[in-house]
């Protein structure tokens, strides 16, 4: 078989290594290589090794979850449909029984959320640490037969007359020939630079997230948050985040916090500022201060989000390969889902393929079967719902949004609630007058209404 | 062709350590398992005389199931085949037990695959630190044993003459023995390798071949396990950590602030120690 190689152009190539033009010999070959053993990846593997296909699944990390970081939120919906009832042996922190929504002042919050035992049976979702559920997860695929490769790092895709054939990893006699590679290489997707179908992200596209685990005792915790045994409990926050557009969150493990802020990354270029300092600042806010001192932490974490949402999203599938969830820019940023998009990018990519290897054809028009799929699920129908968040957030109205609003909003709760002789009615009409004033009038701030509604209603 | 085997242990992660405070011993849930540190080594000697000469390479392990995995990697690094010598009546050995246990699985092997003409062996293990099983089969097999070894200089096959440096504390010996022998590999031997692709793949299906207490009918149960282990741990403890002055120059000036430190360690007898007057 003769093959040429294509250079990724993100990643150096070895002496030891063949250069663009070479010829290269492979041997093995498989139905299908996944690239990423993250949800996506690991959805996809499983899947099409339950179909019976030859399946390699390939991480960079040591393991997988080991170079993988999240909020924390796992659901229940999307698992269920790949694996029935994982949630009795997958390993999974806490059964979230309340939501909480906080809107941050300087040193208030005004507060929403909702507890309701109902979400124990059947669960709803949980928190989790993906250095333990990703592990469990991939096992799930190597036992339904995918061939695991860690620690190798896939340096570009192996071409031949255009399509995609394999794939060349950095290890020795490295290449991997497949009739199918799903691309699941997260929101860096070199690979899907390498294609050509994505450009690097707009510092628009992608938020930052930085991540503590604070670790304190089991009824601390319990204590704090008003739990019991297995119940969790999530905080998710805006504003107190020096005006860049934001979302912070408080999620609770067995023994330990997920503490963390996610902020676009052109805020934080625009600002100067370092996500860490967000993070501090946050630490230091009397609202979470409360809840997590006393707590060692024991990791800091860093990770990309994409949040460019559907106009982010890239082709998604073309001869001899698919793209599947951050990869694909799959997050949907209001609702902190990315998992759960991953997980059904990856089953979808994974029934597509199945469905090729029975017909023997992998070429676009068939692949495209995938595409289709991702446009009459949830995925894309969310994405498009929330298509006009991204313009909204980009337009530079972080300041106002995230920073003067939340403001003015604890303002007017502290002025509402407070007896001090004051008419309602007054402290009614100062209170809207504020939120205007803050707008800059009353015709931008029904031009801000307006188009929230429309970015949140696609 | 030559017949290798390397004796190998899988160990918590020194890194990763802890000592639990309560109970003195090692915690070791949670801590990642590794093939030991100078095991591989030894495993890398043993793939480069494979590379050089041919050989067939035979991985030995005694431990937990969950050692597969270790003996798996050995296997993506080029090992031929990997035993798992695995049974509860193992548990609790110390070296004296462990070493007459390889020993027998060594002697299986050479029942298998034919004599064995070089043994190689970490020169110590991560977590019990004591290098006295290499010496220990050494003696069970009645081979010559070269242990600190830090250097292969030459290996004939034919003469079945091996040159080897081996690294004292007061100086380098270089030896010249005849095979059969049993080495032990010091971490200055060599530079383990990394596996490559079609090692991985076969890694991922290869099911290493586990040996239990009903593969030795002639295995001694009194001389494995706890049973067979004379050392007794008559108290562990964590060393204090060593009670140490410090004293901060304030200032704003650098140069000020060096100039004091100068003169406050040139009034001890640190300089020279040092060398420095």
């Amino acid at each position: 078989m003769r093959t040429t190689v294509l250079q990724s152009g993100n990643l150096p190539i070895s002496k030891m290594w063949p250069r663009i033009g070479d010829e290269i010999v492979a041997d093995e070959r498989f139905d299908a290589v996944v690239v990423g053993a993250g949800p996506a990846g690991t959805a996809a593997a499983y899947t099409m090794a339950k179909g019976g296909l030859k399946v390699a699944l390939i991480e960079r990390g040591e393991f997988p979850g080991a170079k993988n970081i999240f909020g924390g939120v796992l659901y229940r919906k999307q698992l269920e449909d790949l694996i029935p009832e994982f949630w009795k042996e997958a390993p999974l922190e806490r059964t979230i029984v309340e939501q909480r929504l906080w809107i941050l002042g300087g040193d208030s919050a005004v507060t929403f959320g909702h507890r309701n035992l109902k979400y124990k049976e059947p669960p709803n979702c949980w928190t989790g640490l993906r250095v333990k559920f990703d592990q469990w997860f991939a096992g799930k695929a190597e036992q339904a037969g995918a061939i695991p490769i860690y620690e190798t790092v896939v340096t570009e895709l192996l071409l031949e007359n255009g399509r995609v054939v394999g794939v060349r990893t950095d290890r020795e006699d490295g290449d991997l020939r497949a009739n199918i590679v799903v691309i699941a290489d997260g929101v860096n997707s070199l690979l899907g630079k390498s294609l050509g179908i994505h450009r690097e992200w707009r510092p628009d596209e992608v938020s930052l997230a930085v991540k503590e685990v604070i670790a304190l005792p089991k009824q601390t915790i319990q204590d704090r948050f008003n739990l019991e045994d297995d119940e969790g409990c999530t905080i998710e926050f805006v504003g107190h985040m020096h005006g860049m557009a934001g979302l912070g969150f408080l999620y609770t493990n067995q023994d330990t916090l997920s503490l963390g802020v996610g902020v676009m990354v052109s805020d934080l270029r625009n600002k100067r500022i370092k996500p860490y300092e967000v993070l501090e600042g946050i630490k230091r806010h009397p609202m979470i201060q409360r809840l997590i001192q006393g707590g060692e932490v024991k990791e800091y974490s860093g990770h990309l989000i994409p949040e460019g949402g559907l106009d982010s999203m890239p082709p998604l599938a073309g001869d001899g390969w698919m793209i599947c969830g951050d990869a694909a820019q799959m997050v949907n940023a209001v609702h902190r889902e990315g998992t759960n998009l991953a997980v059904t990018s990856g089953r979808l990519a994974g029934e597509t393929a199945i469905a090729a290897h029975a017909k023997g054809d992998f070429s676009a028009a068939a692949l495209d079967e995938y595409t289709k799929a991702v446009r009459d699920s949830f995925i894309y129908k969310d994405l498009k719902k929330y298509r006009g968040v991204h313009g909204l957030l980009a337009m530079g109205a972080s300041d106002l949004l995230f920073e003067k609003f939340p403001q003015a909003l604890n303002d007017a709760a502290y002025e509402m609630l407070l007896v001090d002789g004051v008419p309602k009615k007054v402290k009614q009409k100062a209170a809207v007058g504020h939120l205007r004033d803050v707008a800059g009038g009353n015709w931008k701030l029904l031009r801000l209404a307006l188009k929230g509604w429309r970015a949140m209603n696609g | 062709m030559l017949h290798l085997v390397v004796c190998m242990k899988q160990v918590p992660d020194s890194r990763e350590i802890r000592i639990d405070p309560k109970t003195n011993t090692l915690v070791r849930q949670g801590v990642p398992a590794i093939v030991n540190y100078f095991d591989l080594h030894a495993l890398e000697e043993a793939l480069r005389v494979k590379d050089e000469h041919g050989a067939r390479v035979t991985v030995i392990s005694m431990g937990p199931p969950s050692a597969e995995k270790a003996l798996r990697q050995c296997v993506s690094m080029g090992a031929d085949e990997g035993i798992l010598v695995s049974d509860r009546a193992f548990a609790g050995a110390d070296t004296l037990a462990t070493s007459y246990v390889l020993a027998m699985a060594i002697q299986k092997a050479e029942d298998e695959w034919g004599p064995v003409d070089i043994v190689f062996c970490g020169k110590q293990t991560l977590d019990g630190d004591t290098g006295q099983v290499g010496p220990g089969v050494a003696c069970r097999l009645d081979i010559d044993q070269l242990t600190y070894v830090e250097k292969v200089e030459s290996l004939d096959p034919v003469k079945r003459e091996i040159i080897v440096h081996r690294h004292l504390e007061d100086g380098v010996e270089r030896v010249k023995a005849r095979l059969p022998v049993l080495i032990t590999a010091l971490a200055e031997l060599n530079r383990p390798r990394r596996a490559g692709l079609p090692g991985v793949l076969r890694a991922a299906r290869y099911q290493p071949i586990v040996w239990t207490t009903n593969d030795f009918p002639n295995m001694d149960r009194s001389k494995i396990g706890l049973r067979g282990s004379p050392t007794i741990v008559s108290k562990t403890w964590v060393p204090e950590p060593k009670q140490v002055n410090t004293e901060f120059i304030e200032g704003d000036d650098p140069a000020v602030t060096a100039q004091e430190l100068l003169g406050r360690l040139y009034a001890t007898d640190l300089p020279q120690k040092l060398g420095w007057a």
